[in-house]
């Protein structure tokens, strides 16, 4: 039998990984109230169709976490937000989940009902993505205050004793509860990785 | 080259970017992102697929061992040549799609094109 050798075709290959904003999971301290920006809104339907809009969460401690049914690290933080959400939800705090599943609810719905998630999912969309400063790995966090200010973000996976120092944190923080800058201005932040991880080609 | 009426195959290189895996073309959960290879339809038949065998790793996220691909490797496309297959030079294309990670995060999957040039001589 002849070998033939495939080249992998051109421009696409180059695409190596880039710089991120920070090394990802080492454990991070909550922003402080000066250097917090406002969260970008977004208007998305959950499992049900209803629409979610980040502003309504407004007085509330919200962890926004990006994921996806296909990431392996993101199903690892699952089970802790899950517990958070029913840990805190009393206390003011609410977990969204924004899934950037290609397939959508074809993927993400089974996968709820298969992991019992408890809080809200959504779809997000390639807008919301770069409104939070282009999410290119997954799982990515954002924390807010109950004033809509990211007081932290996580770029791949933390420690769960991480999460759970910030909620704590901004729920007892009488600080964190002003809303007077808040609104739907980008956060300037450059979160995650770019790049595709592999390299295709001819081999010498 | 390749003559018509015979079989031949060809070797796709990949070389992953140290710490980080793809998984592999069966991975060992039916929610990831498999490998694949596929070739869209020309002047060759693709018959068949080989990939290495994947390895079991087991990384923090995971409770179990996942199946899949590191460092670098092939994947090998056996193909047939019509017996009619017009002589002179040609090219074949296709697709790659993959989803890498790493011990903490992921990337989105992505399709990458890949092409093959061939001869096809009498």
């Amino acid at each position: 039998m002849s070998r033939i050798h495939v080249a992998a075709a051109s421009a696409a290959l180059a695409l190596l990984l880039a710089g991120c904003s920070r090394p990802s999971g080492l454990p991070t301290e909550l922003k402080s109230q000066d250097q917090r920006k406002p969260a970008p809104n977004f208007s998305l339907k959950d499992a049900d169709g209803n629409a979610v809009n980040l502003t309504d969460y407004r007085g509330k401690v919200v962890l926004v976490n990006f994921w996806a049914t296909w990431c392996g690290p993101c199903e690892a933080e699952i089970p802790w937000f899950i517990e958070f959400e029913k840990k805190y939800k009393d206390q003011g705090f609410a977990v969204l989940g924004v899934s950037m599943d290609d397939d959508g609810w074809k993927s993400v719905r089974p996968y709820i009902a298969s992991h019992k998630i408890n809080y809200r999912i959504m779809i997000g969309s390639e807008l919301v993505s770069e409104q939070f400063g282009q999410i290119d790995s997954l799982p990515t966090s954002f924390v807010l205050d109950r004033a809509g200010r990211i007081a932290s973000n996580h770029v791949g996976l933390v420690d769960k004793v991480d999460y759970q120092n910030e909620i704590v944190k901004l729920l007892e923080d009488p600080k964190s509860t002003s809303v007077g800058d808040a609104g739907n201005a980008g956060t300037g932040l450059r979160a995650g990785l770019t790049g595709t991880g592999v390299r295709a080609g001819q081999r010498p | 080259m390749a003559k018509p009426g015979t079989a031949v195959e060809s070797t796709l290189p990949l070389d992953l970017r140290p710490g980080y895996h793809v998984n592999s073309n069966s991975p060992s959960d039916e929610y990831l992102i498999p490998l694949r290879l596929s070739w869209d339809p020309g002047p060759l038949e693709a018959t068949g697929f080989a990939f290495p065998q994947p390895r079991l790793e087991k990384y923090s996220f995971s409770e179990k061992p996942l199946s899949v691909f590191t460092g670098d490797f092939q994947v090998v496309t056996h193909f047939k040549v019509p017996a009619k297959a017009a002589p002179g030079p040609t090219t074949l294309t296709g697709k790659l799609r993959y989803q890498a990670c790493n011990d903490r995060m992921c990337l989105p999957p992505k399709t990458l094109d890949v092409s093959l040039q061939v001869e096809i001589v009498k």
